[in-house]
This record gives C-alpha cells, sequence and structure tokens, in this order.
C-alpha cells in the first residue's frame, strides 16, 4: 500500500469523520459525494462519538496476509450511536466472552504494518466500554 | 431480441491442477464445448474470470484465451464481477447474439487459484471486499459470511446442525459427478469437527480454493432448431444486480437484495414465477450463503432454510432440488468458472444427460451466481424447449 492511499483515509481513521446529509439527515461513513437515501450533494462534517452496540461479530482465526501474528482476533459490526455501522477489530477483551449487543467504544490502535515502506498504519479498535 | 439458445456445453475435472496453467484449462473447456455443440462456428468470445492478475500476474486476459484458442480476429472480451464473473460472461455472450452483434456467442469462465499460496489466495478473494473498510481490518471472505450465520442463528434460532447439512446435502449429490474436485460424502461428526476458521464456520462449511473452467456455446433458437444434437434448451430470463459490498453499508444484513432483485428480474423476463422452476443451482460458497440466497430468492420464508434444508426439501428427491451438482461446496470453486459451470449442470440435466443425480423430469431450472457477499447478483432462468 502507498502512503497516500492510507493517508487520505485518516479523516475516517483517526476521528471517525462523517458526512450528514444536509437535506435528509443520512449520516455516510465513509463521507459520499451523493447521499445514498435521497441523492442530495451537500453533507456537514462530523465526528462520530465512537460509542456504539455490536450487531454480529466473528473470531478470524485463519487470518489474511499482514494479519498472521494477531489471530485469533474478533472483528465486528457496530452500529454507533448516531445510527451509522463500522466495522472494525474488537479488542482489550477475551475475543470468547463476546456477545451480540455489547456496548464498545473506539480506541486509536495501531493497525499494520506495509512491509516494502515500512509504513505503520493507525486506525480505530473497538474495545469493551468500562466507563474510562 | 432474438431468442438465445445454449447449443454446446464444456467443463473439465475441477481440482488443483498443477500441470494445467490457465490458458491450458480455458482451452480445453472452450474445444469441449465446441466438440459437444457439433459446430465450431465462433464470432466472439466472452470471458469470466475475477483476479488473473492476482492469482497468475496476467491481464490482458480476452487475448491470450483467444490466441491460444486459435481465434484471432475477433471480438473477445474479459468481464469481472468477483464470484459472479462467470454469469457475467454468460450474460454478456447472451446480449451479443440476442443484439444480433454474433451469430454464435462463446462464453468461458475460468479462474487459476493453485499458482499462490493460501495467504496469497486469501488476500486475493478479499479485494472482492471493500478494500478500505473491510479488508482494511483484517476480515477474511469466510469472517464475512461468518457474521451472516451469527446473526441468522441468533435471529432465527438457526443450529449448527442445519448449517452442516447444506455441505452434507452438496457432497452427497457431488459424490455422484465426475467433474468435482472432492467427489466424496462427508457426516455430520466430520463438519462439526473440522477446523474453526471464522466462529461458527469451520472449514467444512467453506468452498474449497480450485482450478476450474467451463464452457457455453450460445446461437439463436432459430440456429439451434437447424442443428439437431441436443434437445433446443434457451435462456429465458436474465437478471443482473448489485447491492453495497461492505456489510456496515447495509440495512438489514439477512436479506441479500442484489439476489433478490436480480432473480426477480429474471423470472419477469421468462414471464414465469418461483413456483415454475423445478431446480436450482446455487453459490453456496459457504453454508450460510445457500440458506440466505434461498430466502432472498422466495424459494423458501426468511428464517426457514436452515429446517428446511435438515428436513430434505432441497435434497436430489426433495422438493425443490438445490445443487445438483455438488453446488460449489462439493464441486470446487474455481471463482470465475462458476457461474458458467452452474449452467453447464442445469443444461445437461434439461438434456437428461445426469445419470445418477439425474432429477426425473427436469424442465426449468434457475442459476443463482453470487460476487463477494452478496454485492452483486447474475441469475439465469433455462428452459427446455
Amino acid at each position: 500500500m502507498n502512503i497516500p492511499r492510507h493517508w487520505r483515509e485518516t479523516p475516517e481513521r483517526y476521528r471517525l469523520e462523517a458526512a450528514k446529509c444536509r437535506k435528509c439527515g443520512k449520516i455516510a461513513f465513509p463521507a459520499r459525494l451523493i447521499c445514498p437515501d435521497c441523492g442530495h450533494k451537500e453533507f456537514e462534517k462530523i465526528n462520530l462519538s465512537g460509542k456504539g452496540k455490536l450487531l454480529t461479530y466473528t473470531i478470524i482465526r485463519t487470518a489474511p496476509e499482514g494479519f498472521e501474528d494477531i489471530a485469533p482476533y474478533a472483528v465486528g459490526i457496530v452500529e454507533m450511536e448516531e445510527g451509522v455501522s463500522v466495522m472494525g477489530q474488537v479488542t482489550d477483551c477475551d475475543p470468547e466472552e463476546l456477545k451480540t449487543g455489547d456496548t464498545l467504544v473506539t480506541k486509536f490502535r495501531r493497525m499494520s504494518e506495509e512491509g516494502k515502506t515500512g509504513l505503520i498504519m493507525y486506525s480505530y479498535k473497538f474495545v469493551p466500554d468500562i466507563g474510562v | 431480441m432474438k431468442e438465445v439458445a445454449i447449443i454446446g456445453i464444456g467443463i473439465i475435472k475441477f481440482g488443483e491442477l498443477w500441470d494445467k496453467s490457465l490458458r491450458d484449462i480455458a482451452v480445453e473447456s472452450a474445444l469441449n464445448c465446441l466438440e459437444d455443440s457439433g459446430t465450431d462456428r465462433i464470432d466472439s468470445i466472452n470471458i469470466g474470470c475475477m483476479s488473473s492478475g492476482l492469482f497468475i500476474g496476467q491481464e490482458h486476459l480476452a487475448s491470450i484465451i483467444a490466441d491460444y484458442l486459435g481465434r484471432l480476429n475477433i471480438p473477445s472480451t474479459r468481464v469481472e464481477s468477483a464470484c459472479a464473473s462467470g454469469g457475467l460472461a454468460v450474460r454478456s455472450a447472451f446480449l451479443e447474439v440476442a443484439a444480433g452483434m454474433s451469430d454464435y456467442a462463446l462464453a468461458i469462465g475460468v479462474e487459476k487459484m493453485t499458482d499462490v499460496s493460501m495467504g496469497e489466495a486469501t488476500y486475493a478473494l478479499a479485494t472482492a471486499a471493500d478494500q478500505d473498510y473491510e479488508a482494511f481490518h483484517g476480515i477474511t471472505f469466510p469472517g464475512l459470511y461468518a457474521m451472516l450465520a451469527r446473526t441468522h442463528m441468533e435471529r432465527w434460532g438457526t443450529t449448527r446442525e442445519q448449517l452442516a447439512e447444506v455441505a452434507i446435502k452438496n457432497h452427497r449429490n457431488g459424490s455422484m459427478n465426475q467433474y468435482a474436485q472432492f467427489p466424496f460424502t462427508i457426516t455430520l461428526d466430520a463438519v462439526l469437527k473440522s477446523t474453526m476458521i471464522a466462529d461458527p464456520l469451520r472449514l467444512l462449511d467453506c468452498s474449497p480454493v480450485t482450478d476450474g473452467a467451463a464452457a457455453l456455446l450460445l446461437t439463436t433458437v432459430e440456429n439451434a432448431k437447424k442443428l439437431k444434437k441436443h434437445p433446443v434448451v434457451v435462456i429465458s430470463g436474465i437478471g443482473s444486480a448489485v447491492d453495497s459490498i461492505a456489510l456496515s453499508q447495509r440495512k438489514d444484513l439477512l436479506e441479500l437484495k442484489a439476489v433478490k432483485t436480480a432473480a426477480g428480474m429474471a423470472l419477469q423476463m421468462s414471464g414465469r414465477t418461483i413456483n415454475d422452476i423445478d431446480f436450482a443451482e446455487v453459490h453456496d460458497c459457504f453454508t450460510i450463503a445457500e440458506i440466505l440466497v434461498l430466502e432472498s430468492m422466495g424459494i423458501l420464508e426468511p428464517g426457514k432454510g436452515g429446517p428446511a434444508t435438515l428436513e430434505g426439501y432441497t435434497a436430489l428427491d426433495g422438493k425443490f432440488p438445490v445443487n445438483p451438482s455438488g453446488g460449489l461446496k462439493s464441486k470446487g470453486h474455481p471463482v470465475g468458472a462458476t457461474g458458467v459451470a452452474q449452467i453447464f449442470e442445469i443444461v445437461n440435466q434439461l438434456r437428461g444427460n445426469s445419470g445418477k443425480r439425474q432429477i426425473p423430469g427436469a424442465r426449468i431450472g434457475l442459476a443463482q451466481n453470487m460476487g463477494g457477499s452478496g454485492g452483486s447478483c447474475i441469475c439465469h432462468i433455462i428452459e427446455a424447449k
């Protein structure tokens, strides 16, 4: 992966930036140029709170290239407080003890390292909400 | 628009074909197809292949296959829609004939997957997911379907045993298919004790990595009637639709909207209802996929897929046989070839040539081919005239 490919996604990956349609209020994450619900083209930039509920998840045991070292690890889809869903890893917990409906919050974490350039990629991961 | 018939079908034995290259298997399936058809005329070539670039480092595929088939100087086109590339190639060939651009259009589906390591193959397949918002987080294809399986189990009470029955049933069918990669039966115990890949899906819930190719020759019904070699088999309906690739972008995880839309479109074009269909070849890339597809197409009500499978509704001798070929699970899943291979099976069934797997009185079949986790779907309705 080259540097701009990761760099241009940093608003979403570092700050959970989303786009809220100025006409129908639909929140798009990641941002889009046209609203998938009403076709409007003007959006307000918002930041997701980072808190949500686990809709579904799996535990990856056969990992793809670049993720072998952290397997087994959980990946889930989380419905955020704002109503939009986000996929991400669920960490800082025993994946066997996760349950659908668990409240999770995002944390800023190291994701992976790109071999050729040594680029370290960061992003959000979800962790159980323990009120800290 | 002209009426379109399938006059030739060709396939090769699926498997880990170490001694054969992509061009070898594509050409071999095409030659088998021409021999079956009784003609050697081709006006255009339509190739479905998901990722020859990542699997063998070869793009510009339409030219190299035409060259090795000895058919230069005619239009040759490659189409891609992940695991639905084969179905899309058949649709392209159909359009060539229906529009009058080609009298005889060849569709080839091909994938050579075993020239790379398992890690590289997993990566190549994951490119059918959203790279920036799914694959970036370390998700795999089994992982995406595992999340759908968990949702189905929690919403409808679908059990591990019901999921396993999809694989057991398809292996039972595939054990009678000479072209299948894994032509043997499996037990419930074997499925439930196989390696966990992505909870709750185990190794024997997953279709394998496969080398394979299949081909069809299409022409007008008028031409087909003159050939007199086989009973006339027509494509009476085609549907094609897409959905968000990323699961997080969908409103309901368990409704495969592209599948529902494509099946509806194909039925409408053919003037049929789902109750007119005798049997189907569907995209069982994972056990849960067959259940979701049958529910999304309206063959079974939402939530009934698991119990109906366990009760034998979709078995070869059931009310609605599904995947008589063995499906992707037993026959193998060379991704770009799958959509074409499904129609190979349907045509053979309609001709009455399926031997021990023959569905008595089969007249109308449905082929459902799907890309990724339902991000694209192509359906064909195939009928004996």
